[in-house]
């Protein structure tokens, strides 16, 4: 195991890490919107799901992967406005919704795909290209990590600060957080709280949307059904272990993602069954949130329903 | 009904849980909507929607279940939904803490814009609440029930202030149930009753047991009769009790104390200071994380609480709703809770409803639980007549000890006159009673020894003369 690690390049390593840590941070960051404002949003492995196949399909139809990136967040954001209508106004429990939700999204990129998808095309969109910064991607080690990528990961990096200026710095973000911890209290001082959890809802969608984008348009340029094989619920596991903080999201991210690349890299090289190595994120996921859960604190109100007397 | 509330005054609206005080007010904020009739702003007739209807007026209300925001700072909490905006939508922290800042100073409520509210003491909680009001230019301000969690320092603290408030213009509404409060601070007094003014008053016209007669409608006890204690053998024993919270933080903290037959020991404390937690575990609810409980001699720590009950004690918790009955239940069933299983009320497997209905009928006659049957739901009664359910089950059951956690809580003088005295009575039976309050005047009637109880530790066993409301509220706020 150790000469195996050893023999791994440490450089393609922490890249495939960065790539891996990508769709997880991105729905992660989406998750933690959704959370702040007083949502669960279990449904961030549906809403990737679809954003990936949309964001493939709408590639195909048009030649262009930037509509296709486009189509991927607006479907995220039409699926998280469905669980939003659901869990905001309807009051439907929003584990519920959420899980309608996945196994919806399961369902029907399936179908969509076999249909009108799988038979008919034989060349696919091809995948976003790499940009390079120039002179800091020469820099050892770092350069090949950081500063070459493609747009999603770039877009990842950026999004991470984005979100953490407008959570803790604006006044978006102040109410968002108290109507996740109080929103009676919020509702008192004349935030409208319905509006506010029905944005960072929809937020989350087109974050998790652009997440799916990844799978179909950034890593293999094709759709396969289930493409996104539970990294939702992975990003749910780092958004917890992160402290539903942007940052923390990020580094818990890296961590699983960390995992996976190393199960990916390593499986040629001894005599583990490669099944067991494919498992190293999953695991690690059981036993971090299992360790982490019981001290991390999430927002007071997510998961309850706010209803105006 | 009506009601003139009028500038640089202090306007006590005074009356029992129910009589519809907060209701009235709530209106008057906008967080409920009228059927009929007006409500007018200096002489004008408006139309109250919504809270930012009512901000506009210049009306605010520190409600009784404060609406903070615990991991957000004192100053976020202020300007929350008035936010002052710098371009791109971001908050101005500093200007925020600053404006905090002047305030607290113009008006003496001294506190940190800094500092986070969860880390915050309750007293001074409420004066974020007051700033928040004020920050909105709130000039007509309704406090409700503000002094149900202060310790009576804080109280005093409060009062001042409110004074403060008054003379410099404002109109202050201040609800209460308490009579001695609206003596002290108000320069008018409301009394409500079922909906309707009773009567307006001003202090120097009236006295507290005229105020009773007004809020109950009919002349009220307002100290309870009883004669000294005869204390006997010790009943339940605490040996250094330690019990951890929901969080796993220490918060019952080496609890010694016995409590004998034959008397009251009332457990003082501002809430929140281990008493919950203490109450869970004497009666098995909750696992001891060290010390032992002893019921009549008995090493109780480890065993469950139907043990415990059977045991000999009988338990009025804190929460009736919660824990005390299950209220979709008929009332009959709910007096049999504990012990429907068993003889007479069950023979094997099948209940006997018989024997039940019977035992129901006495039970209700007994502690004048006013239910159309004993059939009906308990959920159905007034909150008076459910505690006196729980009361009635608890009783009747003839335990040896008596752990009765905020046994009057929201309950009207009436009720409450009545629980007291079968407590007080039974007590006198021989009964061993621990009464958690967080009501000083409740610990003050009954108690013939006073513990209290401040961040999980006995502070201080008070007994005879020594039990004096001015030292326990400087005990209950950690002063000893």
């Amino acid at each position: 195991m150790i000469a195996a690690l050893q023999s791994l390049h440490l450089t393609e390593l922490g890249y495939l890490t960065l790539l891996a840590a990508t769709p997880l941070t991105l729905a992660a960051l989406g998750g933690l919107m959704c959370e702040r404002s007083g949502v669960v949003n279990i449904a961030l492995e549906g809403i990737m799901l679809t954003g990936a196949f949309v964001g493939y399909a709408a590639a195909l139809a048009t030649h262009n992967l930037w509509l296709g990136v486009l189509a991927a967040m607006l479907a995220g954001m039409a699926i998280a406005a469905l669980h939003a209508a659901l869990s905001i106004s309807l009051l439907v429990d929003q584990i519920v919704s959420g899980t309608v939700i996945n196994i919806l999204a399961v369902g029907i990129t399936g179908v969509y795909y076999r249909t009108y998808i799988q038979e008919t095309s034989t060349v696919g969109p091809g995948i976003l290209p790499t940009w390079h910064i120039p002179l800091l991607d020469r820099l050892p080690f770092l350069g090949q990590i950081f500063f070459q990528g493609q747009a999603i990961t770039w877009a990842m990096l950026l999004l991470i600060v984005v979100v953490h200026v407008v959570l803790f710095h604006t006044v978006w973000g102040l109410r968002t957080r108290a109507c996740g911890e109080h929103p009676l209290a919020a509702d008192t001082v004349g935030i409208n709280v319905y509006l506010v959890r029905y944005v960072n809802v929809i937020a989350s969608g087109a974050l998790a949307g652009l997440g799916g984008a990844y799978f179909s348009l950034q890593e293999i340029g094709n759709f396969l059904p289930n493409i996104t094989g539970g990294r939702g619920f992975i990003a749910l596991a780092a958004m917890i272990f992160g402290r539903w903080t942007p940052a923390g999201a990020f580094l818990a991210s890296l961590l699983f993602a960390g995992a996976d690349a190393v199960g990916a890299r390593i499986q040629g090289f001894h005599n583990i069954p490669y099944q067991f190595l494919g498992m190293l994120p999953y695991v690690l996921t059981i036993v971090v949130v299992a360790g982490a859960m019981g001290r991390s604190i999430a927002p007071a109100a997510v998961g309850r329903p706010y209803k105006k007397q | 009904m009506d009601l003139a509330i009028e500038w640089d005054q202090v306007h006590a609206l005074l009356g029992e849980n129910g009589a519809g005080k907060t209701t009235l007010m709530n209106v008057a904020y906008g967080l409920v909507r009228p059927d009929s009739g007006t409500i007018l702003v200096d002489g004008n007739p408006v139309v109250i929607h919504g809270p930012q209807d009512a901000i506009r007026l210049g009306i605010g209300m520190v409600h009784q279940h404060f609406m903070l925001i615990p991991p957000l700072t004192v100053a976020e909490n202020v300007i929350l939904g008035h936010e002052t905006v710098r371009a791109g939508g971001f908050v101005d922290q500093r200007a925020a803490e600053r404006e905090v800042r002047d305030l607290s100073q113009r008006y003496g409520l001294e506190v940190d814009p800094r500092a986070r509210i969860e880390g915050l003491p309750v007293g001074i909680q409420q004066r974020v609440e007051i700033l928040k009001s004020l920050y909105r230019g709130a000039r007509i301000l309704i406090l409700d029930e503000p002094t149900a969690v202060l310790t009576p320092q804080e109280v005093i603290g409060l009062f001042g202030i409110l004074r403060n408030l008054a003379g410099e213009g404002s109109a202050i509404v201040f609800i209460t149930h308490k009579l001695g409060e609206v003596m002290e601070v108000a320069d008018t007094i409301t009394v409500m009753r079922r909906g309707k003014v009773e009567a307006t008053t001003r202090p120097s016209e009236t006295n507290p047991a005229g105020l009773a007669r007004l809020m109950v409608g009919r002349p009220v006890l307002l100290r309870v009769d009883k004669a000294p204690a005869r204390p006997q053998r010790p009943v339940l024993e605490l040996d250094h009790l330690v019990v951890h919270d929901d969080r796993r933080r220490v918060a019952v903290d080496g609890v010694a104390l016995s409590v004998h037959a034959g008397e009251i020991v009332g457990i003082a404390g501002v809430e929140g200071n281990g008493q919950n937690e203490l109450a869970e575990a004497i009666a098995g609810l909750r696992p001891d994380r060290g010390g032992r409980v002893l019921l009549d001699g008995q090493d109780v720590t480890r065993a469950t609480t139907r043990h415990v009950l059977h045991g000999g004690l009988g338990f009025i918790p804190a929460d009736r709703h919660r824990m005390g009955l299950v209220l979709e239940h008929s009332v009959s069933d709910n007096l049999v809770l504990s012990t429907f299983d068993r003889a007479p009320f069950a023979r094997w497997i099948i209940r006997r409803f018989e024997a039940v209905l019977e035992y129901a009928q006495r039970l209700i006659k007994q502690f004048d639980i006013r239910a159309e049957s004993p059939s009906q739901p308990a959920g159905s009664l007034s909150g008076g007549n459910q505690q006196k359910v729980v009361a009635a089950r608890e009783l009747g059951r003839q335990p040896r000890a008596l752990l009765a956690s905020q046994p009057t809580r929201g309950l009207d003088v009436g009720s409450i006159e009545f629980i007291h005295r079968q407590i007080v009575d039974q007590r006198d039976a021989g009964l061993a009673v621990l009464l958690i309050s967080s009501e000083l005047d409740e610990i003050l009637s009954l108690a013939d020894r006073v513990a209290v109880m401040y961040r999980g530790r006995i502070v201080a066993i008070l007994e005879g003369d020594a039990i004096d409301r001015e030292r326990i509220g400087l005990l209950m706020a950690g002063a000893a």
